[in-house]
């Protein structure tokens, strides 16, 4: 028996890595199956054009790549600041009790179901704009407010923990001992750098949740499939380009649909790859 | 000659990655005294302690070369977990599980098959006897092990060796953290013990040693310099090198 | 760098890093302190108990309770083997920097962070369609395992990792083979790491949408049976919103989504603090 149990432990394990793993294959391959058979049938000059009307046979999803470019950007631009300072706080300013309320927080915004950040975006985020700035509030500003939010924990956990791998005693030597510099000027010119690599990842990470952000932003974007000329404007993404209508999709369209998704895939594994070069480069 | 040596070590040859940390080591040891081996840091006694038990099997960097007889058995011959409970080992530093006191001196009776309760009372307790601990520890054998002193860790560490009913006992610096209370106290269960078992110790200094040893061989840079009886050894060393480590001139 | 001004400017840094630091705990507070509020009354013995009527714009939200619970429990109950083991197999079989661990960690990483959009894609064509399963507890149970299998792989190898190797090695030369090693030492050392993991994993499931919608369908009956399709609480919560059916109960909804989350979380971190403290 005791035999037995050894000889097949080892046999078990194996078995349940591998079918573990095999399922980013079994994705790969169902997704790309799926959507291709379009992108063939109807050309890349079609699927890559500016008009998504299925009912008439046109499958541009443009507008929808610009949708989830401009979204994500302002989401970058409003999340990785705050979220880098964040972080810097949490590593290097925050008081022991302050981090122990920070720290549960932080997990508790990774927590919130994304389809309630969108509800507080559609009655909170949108209104206001709407009020303040003009515009029907459904808008690229939204829903990157709402995705700058979003993606602060990412950003924070991962930057802060590349932070605190970088050894105190490096920070004390080569900043402030050796060369005099202030607590900031430690920060800007060593504590950034040695965690340069952990903080790009973190970014990159971050971006990718944005992109791939479906249920919160169909609340706040307005979804119309129309070239946006200003951050007011509505617009519709990759991701909520399936959501809305993958509930009714037929044949060809649902395909289409499909094919979307392997361009969001792609996407997202290409940041995906960078970011674990990255981090790996790092070890 | 199998039946005079409980253990021989014949050309042994350990290298970790491409460097040799032990060369041509030859030695019988006896049964049923306390040998100790000692030398300074990184001589190899480490090395030695662990290929005998075969734990050196756990590091792939490591190989060993040459015959381990334990009987007159190659130890390659036997099972590796028969070999492990018939070589016990103690750490150099205290490990207790971190589970209860119980649970500890029962994990390796439990690996062989014991699941009688009652066996196993009766086990933990002589084992926790023979090791000094009982009178410490029998109102709180069910509260975790991590709460004893480390004096008291260690002593549970030899009584969960003892509750493998072993023929070997190796201790590898087993009272290098410790207070001098509690190394007498181990020391004092050691010779009380060398009736039942062979023991191999490397002593935390020449002082233990020559408190504890019958036999004592002593290793330098992964070479056995010389060994012979206690008294033979601390008295009238041959060799220039061993004299100047137990006067003190290094190490 | 170090003129006059420098003081000035280091001051006023300092005071924007501290508000950023400040404003993101106001928002948490702000978002959920909206939900909570007009969530909150609510919530009664009824609303939890009763089976939602003419759309989820009166009586409660029974079904949906039950439907997020037996969607959690497939996910939980398929994944944790997997990624349990998967863990087990990248810290106790492989070498560290070896091609195989090397490809189950991309891999492993790479699902970690597909869009969850992207799941539902891939359940609703291979468990809903090509494995003929339907809109059903069972497709949508299987399609959010996959997706907290990284949670779980990642957690508890750190959690595996962080076994002391003396532990092991005392295993060993207790005379314990490999599997008992791992059985009797390393897997109860590393419990509350592990079990943390899984119950962060089933905050996901609680929370997800977009992979559930996809694939357990939006039925708002009293689920019976895996096979029968189902609506998870989220998902109910984004028809209320989305279709402004019943704002009112879309915000009891979501209070009572944020608690659970709340709760789990609270779990998870009692574990884990009491796995440190154990550790020292």
């Amino acid at each position: 028996m005791k035999k037995f149990n050894e000889k097949l432990s080892g046999r078990v394990f194996f078995i349940l890595a591998l079918s573990s793993i095999s399922m980013l294959a079994l994705i790969t391959v169902f997704i790309i199956s799926r959507g291709v058979p379009l992108i063939a049938n109807v050309g890349l000059k079609n699927f890559f054009g500016m008009t998504w009307a299925p009912s008439r046979g046109l499958f541009g999803i443009t507008p929808m790549i610009i949708g989830s470019v401009s979204v994500t950007l302002g989401a970058a631009i409003i999340g990785i600041p705050i979220g880098l300072c964040c972080s810097i706080f949490l590593a290097e300013f925050a008081p022991v009790r302050m981090r122990e309320i920070f720290r549960p927080a932080i997990q508790l915004l990774a927590g919130i179901p994304s389809v309630v950040y969108g509800f507080w975006g559609l009655l909170f985020v949108v209104p206001f704009i709407r009020n303040y700035l003009g515009g029907a509030g459904l808008s690229i500003l939204a829903g990157s407010i709402i995705l700058g939010i979003m993606i602060l924990p990412t950003i924070i956990s991962i930057s802060e923990a590349s932070i605190l791998a970088i050894p105190k005693q490096y920070l004390y030597k080569e900043g402030a001992l050796a060369l005099g510099l202030t607590q900031l000027q430690t920060i800007r010119f060593v504590l950034l750098p040695a965690a340069k690599s952990g903080i790009v990842s973190a970014v990159i990470l971050g971006i990718g949740r944005a992109i791939g952000e479906t249920m919160a932003v169909i609340m706040v974007l307005g979804n119309s499939v129309a070239l946006p000329t200003s951050v007011l404007d509505p617009v519709r993404t990759l991701t909520t380009n399936i959501g809305i209508e993958m509930g009714y999709a037929k044949d060809e369209h649902q395909q289409a649909l499909f094919a979307t998704g392997i361009v969001l895939f792609i996407i997202i594994m290409i940041l995906n790859s960078t970011a674990q070069y990255l981090t790996r480069r790092k070890r | 000659m199998a039946g005079q040596h409980k253990i021989s070590v014949r050309d042994m040859n350990v290298w970790f990655s491409d460097k040799q940390v032990i060369h041509s080591l030859n030695i019988d040891i006896p049964s049923n005294e306390i040998i100790s081996v000692l030398g300074p840091a990184n001589s190899g006694i480490t090395t030695l302690l662990r290929s005998l038990n075969r734990l050196s099997d756990l590091n792939p960097a490591m190989r060993v070369e040459g015959e381990i007889l334990l009987d007159g058995n190659n130890i390659r011959d036997v099972s590796v977990t028969e070999l492990r409970r018939k070589v016990g080992m103690v750490f150099d530093v205290p490990t207790p599980l971190p589970i209860s006191i119980f649970d500890n001196i029962a994990y390796g009776p439990r690996l062989s098959g014991t699941k009688n309760m009652k066996n196993l009372t009766g086990i933990v307790e002589q084992s926790l006897r023979e090791a000094a601990l009982w009178d410490d520890v029998k109102d709180r054998l069910y509260t975790p092990a991590m709460s004893l002193s480390g004096g008291q860790q260690q002593r549970l560490c030899i009584a969960r060796v003892l509750a493998l009913k072993p023929e070997v006992i190796l201790l590898d610096r087993p009272c290098s953290g410790l207070d001098p209370l509690s190394t007498a106290k181990i020391e004092e269960s050691l010779k009380n013990l060398k009736a039942q078992f062979t023991i191999i110790i490397a002593p935390h200094n020449v002082q233990q040693a020559s408190r504890v040893s019958d036999h004592i061989a002593f290793m330098l840079m992964g070479h056995l310099v010389e060994h012979g009886t206690a008294e033979k050894i601390l008295t009238n060393p041959k060799d220039q090198r061993t004299n100047d480590y137990l006067t003190g001139r290094f190490g | 760098m170090m003129k006059g001004s420098s003081r000035v400017t280091e001051n006023i840094i300092k005071t924007l890093i501290w508000a950023a630091a400040l404003s993101v705990l106001t928002v948490l507070v702000v978002i959920i302190a909206y939900i909570l509020i007009r969530g909150l009354p609510v919530i009664s013995w009824q609303f939890l108990t009763e089976i939602p009527r003419n759309m989820g714009r009166s009586g409660g939200i029974s079904s949906t309770i039950v439907g997020t619970l037996m969607v959690t429990l497939v996910a939980i109950v398929i994944a944790t083997p997997f990624g349990i083991g998967t863990a087990f197999y990248l810290a106790e079989y492989t070498r560290r920097d070896s091609m195989v661990t090397r490809v189950i960690r991309f891999s492993a990483e790479s699902l970690a962070g597909i869009p969850s959009i992207v799941y539902g894609l891939f359940g609703f064509i291979f468990f809903v369609k090509y494995l003929g399963m339907g809109w059903s507890v069972l497709s949508g149970g299987l399609t959010l395992a996959i997706m907290i299998l990284p949670t779980i792989i990642r957690t508890s190898e750190e959690a595996i990792l962080a076994v002391p190797n003396l532990y092991r090695e005392v295993s060993y030369s207790l005379g314990g083979t490999k599997w008992q090693t791992i059985v009797k030492t390393v897997l109860p050392s590393a419990i509350r790491g592990i079990a943390n993991g899984v119950i962060l994993s089933v905050g996901r499931c609680v929370a997800e949408t977009a992979a559930v919608v996809l694939t357990a369908g939006s039925a708002l009956r009293m689920t019976t049976s895996l096979t029968s399709p189902t609506r998870t609480m989220a998902v109910h919560f984004y028809i209320l919103a989305s279709e402004a059916i019943s704002f009112e109960n879309a915000y009891g909804t979501a209070a009572l989504l944020i608690i659970l989350i709340f709760l789990i979380n609270v779990v998870a971190n009692t574990l884990i603090n009491r796995f440190i403290a154990k550790g020292r």
